[in-house]
């Protein structure tokens, strides 16, 4: 008898040009649990300079403490909680769109808008994106769960959960491996090279905010990868058809479907500018809640030496300095799908997303004791100094 | 049934990427598009530490035979657990389930359900079942066990009354046994069906090591059908007295006179003795785990939050079937370890035996 020792190559079995799942997974698979497990990177990010090996090695244990509290906790009424999210947003969604298919007066145009708005900006950010997290797995519910979740948003959540769970959260704010700096469309970050392109930086934003969603779906197609031959034809292919059959359902129900229902009392029309309204305040608020998390001033961006050899400690310190809070109240952290704690969202990704209030205290507590950034500001603020980066970046680099 | 499937097909272009059901789950919780589910109707104490659950299935539910069991699934603080339970019901009617409180699960079904809880199902299975002729029958019952066989006497019994069956029930103490006051009457009310209580507290374990017991409890019990449940040790040792007696009879008993059918609760595993274990992959999931060499990998699955197929959680059912990719696992019955790619591996008795991938 023989006991395989190593761990197995399973990718003969895979279908040929098929990256995904073993293969592709394999390269992606290095999670903080696969760190190494001492020593420093070859270069320490400037903001933890200051720390020694020892205390990165502390501040990882204080972390891990924190996270193996929560897990304690987390029971009944976490599951209530989401429940309950699910049922107000349920309950919005469809008196939203009841409203709207009367929505040739005006008031129920108003109120039909709005309620839609909320009900997607809840769906898209305190549901979908924590659901596909993995956030609730622990429940084993399978209405909850993100192998089965699908949210209102055209990206198909596949290929979401690979750009997002696996490259964004891995490698947060690595120039050349984290593509959300930017999305392949925008100049974030100053160590980015400056192309005449780059001009029209406020002006793409501009024109992205409104579509996000559209945005993002393109993004998730990985065609820099395509291009350079890093993703397969037959991947492409399979993505680009999961892509169209959810632009296709998502596209009916918005923009026929419910117009269509509403013709019968003659709202047709303002079901559809309903719909299109609200699918653009979902998108615009996304958008603004997403460039928050690592965009504003006091947030690094890192280099790949900076990840040489980076031990869970060293994991932990760079999602703290990479990523930025909003400061605000509980509707509006409940809007931001607690997104306002971006910095605890990084940190623990797949906690329930409703603990992240009682956790920033601590982590914030760590930060100062540490003598690390804790980046947090009003959402005004925040967003202003997106917007402040986006157009100073349009800019070449100033001659030293 | 088509128009209503047109009609869904129909309310979905308006509700994608949820089903209707979703949506129609707000107002009455037995809808969901993936979970068959229940509402609890009744709950009736049975005895110190057992229930009777009654509860009205959802659509998807299929009626019950007499001596099968359910799938049932419970939430413990937030975490879906699930269980297997036969069911006491006869058939025909609504379902019900007597849950003895004997673990987390099972103590939680007891003590903490009441009416308009949300039970969650899958469909009636097995094949404990009453023979399709009429035959004279012999049940042997130890303890929880006669919930099958509760449901066999409550279907045959009142509406077949000449059928002959006898029951012999061993349970701890007169208290510890449920449906005394049922089986008293029915046996009152028809003469063709006997019950013998037999408490193992007063007089020891009923003994199968030798046919004396039995012969005085039941004298043609050799001519009869005989159904047993109960613990493990109970029915090994009806096992045993039964080959031994058709190794003895002088020619073969025909397939049905004569014959033991059994219902387990549970099997013995071979875990506890320090195996090594291995990092579990679920590749589908992409989720690694380390597991101990000990611990059924669909108790690893569920803990790393993955929704893991599962059954009779004891080995017979093969409801929790997953393929293995690569590696070795470890049969928590047997010990043998074994292991190709492609394989289809019950992960309720098998436990990692180095790195395993599992296609899931």
């Amino acid at each position: 008898m023989t006991i395989v020792s190593d761990k197995p190559d399973v990718s003969e079995e895979a279908p040929k040009g098929d990256p995904s799942p073993s293969k592709a997974s394999a390269a992606v698979k290095t999670r903080p649990g696969a760190l190494a497990e001492s020593g420093s990177p070859l270069v320490r990010p400037d903001a933890a300079a200051h720390l020694s090996d020892e205390q990165v090695a502390e501040l990882g244990r204080e972390l891990d403490a924190i996270k193996d509290d929560i897990l304690a906790k987390r029971g009944a009424s976490d599951a209530a909680y989401i429940r309950r999210v699910i049922k107000v947003q349920r309950g919005l969604e469809i008196t939203g769109r009841a409203t709207l298919l009367v929505s040739k007066h005006k008031a129920a145009w108003v109120a039909g808008t709005a309620m839609l708005s909320f009900a997607k900006i809840l769906e898209n950010m305190e549901l979908g994106h924590n659901i596909l997290h993995g956030q609730w797995d622990w429940m084993r519910d399978p209405d909850i769960h993100s192998t089965t979740w699908d949210w209102d948003f055209v990206t198909p959540t596949r290929s979401w959960q690979h750009t997002h769970n696996d490259l964004h959260h891995r490698w947060t704010n690595v120039v050349g491996k984290d593509n959300d700096i930017g999305y392949n469309l925008l100049r974030m970050d100053p160590s980015q090279e400056w192309k005449p392109f780059n001009l029209g930086n406020p002006l793409y934003n501009a024109i992205l905010a409104p579509v996000f969603e559209w945005g993002i779906a393109l993004y998730d197609l990985e065609l820099p990868d395509y291009k350079e031959g890093k993703k397969s034809k037959e991947a492409m292919t399979r993505d680009l058809k999961a892509l169209g059959l959810k632009a296709l359902k998502q596209f009916t129900k918005d923009y026929a479907a419910t117009p269509a229902v509403a013709m019968l009392t003659g709202s047709g029309k303002q079901a559809l500018y309903g719909t299109l309204t609200a699918n653009a305040v979902r998108n615009v608020w996304a958008h603004a809640i997403i460039f928050c998390g690592h965009f504003p001033d006091g947030t690094d961006t890192f280099t790949e030496e900076m990840v040489e050899g980076e031990t869970r400690g060293d994991w932990y310190v760079r999602q703290m300095i990479g990523s930025a809070n909003i400061s605000g109240s509980k509707f509006m952290h409940l809007m931001s799908g607690n997104l306002s704690h971006q910095i605890e969202h990084h940190l623990f990704p797949d906690l329930p997303s409703n603990r992240y209030a009682e956790v920033a205290p601590k982590v914030q507590e760590i930060c100062k004791r540490y003598g690390l950034p804790y980046t947090t500001g009003p959402l005004l603020k925040q967003v202003g100094s997106t917007w402040a980066k986006v157009f100073k970046l349009a800019l070449p680099p100033k001659k030293a | 049934m088509i128009r209503l499937r047109k009609l869904a097909r129909a309310a979905s272009l308006l509700t994608t990427p949820l089903a209707p059901e979703d949506i129609l789950s707000l107002f009455n919780p037995v809808f969901s598009a993936r979970q068959l589910r229940g509402v609890v109707t009744k709950v009736v104490p049975e005895t110190a530490d057992s229930a009777t659950i009654f509860f009205r299935p959802g659509r998807g539910w299929q009626a019950h035979l007499a001596g099968q069991w359910a799938r049932i699934g419970v939430e413990l603080d937030g975490v879906r657990h699930w269980r297997s339970y036969s069911l006491s019901a006869p058939a025909g009617q609504d379902p019900a389930i007597t849950v003895s409180d004997m673990g987390a699960v099972s103590g939680a079904l007891v003590r903490g359900t009441k009416p308009g809880d949300v039970l969650f199902l899958a469909p009636p299975q097995g094949d404990f079942v009453l023979p399709e002729h009429p035959r004279p029958l012999l049940m042997l019952t130890a303890g929880s066990g006669i919930t099958p066989v509760m449901s066999m006497i409550r279907t045959l019994v009142p509406h077949r009354p000449d059928s002959d069956v006898v029951l012999i029930h061993t349970a701890r103490t007169a208290a510890d046994a449920i449906f005394r006051e049922e089986l008293a009457e029915l046996a009152d009310q028809f003469p063709n069906f006997r019950v013998t209580h037999w408490f193992t507290g007063g007089h020891g374990r009923l003994d199968f090591t030798s046919a004396s017991d039995l012969d005085r409890l039941c004298p043609d019990w050799r001519q009869r059908a005989a159904y047993a449940c109960g613990p493990e040790g109970f029915l090994d040792d009806a096992e045993t007295l039964w080959e031994a007696e058709a190794a003895e009879a002088p020619e073969a008993p025909s397939a049905v006179e004569g014959s033991l059918t059994i219902e387990r609760f549970s099997t013995k595993l071979a875990g506890g003795e320090g195996h090594d274990g291995g990092l579990v992959t679920f590749e589908a999931s992409d989720r690694e785990v380390e597991a101990d060499g000990d611990t059924p990998l669909l108790d690893v699955g569920e803990d790393a939050g993955i929704l893991m197929p599962s059954g009779c959680r004891m080995g017979i059912c093969h409801s929790c079937l997953i393929p293995l990719r690569a590696g070795h696992v470890r049969d928590l019955r047997t010990d043998e370890v074994h292991g190709e790619p492609g394989q289809l591996i019950q992960t309720c008795v098998s436990a990692a035996a180095g790195p395993v991938n599992l296609d899931l």
